[in-house]
C-alpha cells in the first residue's frame, strides 16, 4: 500500500513537491478572489510562472 | 520513444517473442485502466472535473517542462536514446535465463514495465483531456494513432529513435499540459476568462515565453552539459 502510494506521489507530484503545494495555494486564492468583483483570471498564470522560476532556480543555485 | 527503445533492447537480447507479450499484456492493461476509469469521470460535474483535472494537468506538466527547461538551460543532461539502449542491452545480456509460462521473463517483465510505466503518462493525459473535451474514444484513438507512428518509425529506423529531438517535444508536450492545466484549473475555481476560449491562445503564449525567458536566464547562469 505503501509502495502504491509513493507511485501516485511521484508519478503526479514527482521531484519537487514544493510546486504542487504552489499549484493549490495558488488554486485557493484564484477561487477566494473569483467570489470578488476583481478579475481573477491573471493570478493562476503569474503564479505558475512564480512557481515554476523558485522551483528552477533551487537547481540552478 | 522510451518504451520502444526498451522494447527494442528486450527483442534483441531476450528475444521477440518475450518482449512483443509484454508489450501487449501492457497495452491491455492500459486500456482497461482507460476503459474502467473513463466512464465513471463522465459522471462528476463539470466544474469540479475542470478544476481537478485543471489542478492535476498543471502539476504534472509543470514536471514535464521543468524537466525540459533544465535540459534545454544545460543544467541536467539530455537523454540519449542510443546510451539507454546500450545500457538496456548490457543489462539483459547480464541477466539470468529464466523461463516462466513457456516465456523469458526477464524480456517479458521489463518489456510489461517499461511500457506500462511510460504509458500510464499517456493513460493520463487521455483520460483528462478526453474526460474535459466530452470524448474520450477521440482522445485515446489520438493516442494510438501516436503509438502506431512511433512504432513504425522504430521499425523503419530498426533502432531507438536517437535523432528524435526527445527534448524539444517534452519541452511542448509539458507547455501544453501547463496551458491546459491553467485554462481548465482556473474555470473549475471560478474564473472567467476575457473572451471564454478565445484567450487559450493568450495563456498558450504567455506559457511558451515564460518558458523560453526561464531556458535563457538558466543557460547564462551555467551550461553544465552544453
Amino acid at each position: 500500500m505503501r509502495r502504491f502510494a509513493q507511485f501516485w506521489w511521484d508519478f503526479i507530484v514527482g521531484d519537487d513537491w514544493r510546486v504542487a503545494a504552489g499549484i493549490a495555494v495558488a488554486f485557493g486564492l484564484t477561487a477566494l478572489l473569483a467570489t470578488t468583483s476583481v478579475p481573477a483570471w491573471w493570478l493562476l498564470p503569474l503564479a505558475v510562472a512564480a512557481v515554476l522560476w523558485l522551483s528552477l532556480r533551487r537547481v540552478a543555485r | 520513444m522510451e518504451a520502444l527503445t526498451i522494447v527494442l533492447a528486450m527483442g534483441v537480447t531476450r528475444g521477440w517473442r518475450a518482449a512483443l507479450t509484454g508489450t501487449v499484456a501492457a497495452a491491455v492493461a492500459l486500456a482497461a485502466i482507460v476503459a474502467a476509469l473513463g466512464p465513471a469521470l463522465t459522471v462528476i460535474p463539470i466544474e469540479v472535473l475542470r478544476l481537478v483535472v485543471g489542478a492535476l494537468l498543471l502539476v504534472f506538466g509543470l514536471q514535464w517542462l521543468r524537466k525540459a527547461i533544465l535540459r534545454a538551460s544545460g543544467w541536467r543532461a539530455l537523454r540519449d536514446e542510443d546510451s539507454v539502449f546500450a545500457r538496456e542491452t548490457a543489462a539483459a545480456q547480464a541477466a539470468a535465463h529464466e523461463e516462466r509460462a513457456g516465456l523469458d521473463w526477464y524480456g517479458f517483465t521489463v518489456s510489461f514495465k517499461g511500457v506500462l510505466l511510460e504509458g500510464l503518462e499517456v493513460a493520463f493525459i487521455v483520460l483528462t483531456f478526453g474526460s474535459t473535451q466530452g470524448s474520450i474514444p477521440l482522445a485515446a484513438a489520438g493516442a494510438a494513432a501516436a503509438v502506431v507512428l512511433v512504432v513504425a518509425a522504430g521499425v523503419v529506423v530498426r533502432g531507438p529513435l536517437s535523432r528524435v529531438p526527445e527534448n524539444t517535444l517534452a519541452f511542448a508536450v509539458g507547455v501544453m499540459l501547463t496551458t491546459f492545466g491553467t485554462f481548465w484549473g482556473a474555470e473549475g475555481a471560478g474564473v472567467d476568462w476575457p473572451g471564454d476560449d478565445a484567450s487559450l491562445p493568450g495563456v498558450l503564449g504567455f506559457v511558451v515565453l515564460v518558458s523560453l525567458l526561464f531556458v535563457t536566464a538558466l543557460r547564462r547562469r551555467r551550461p553544465a552539459f552544453a
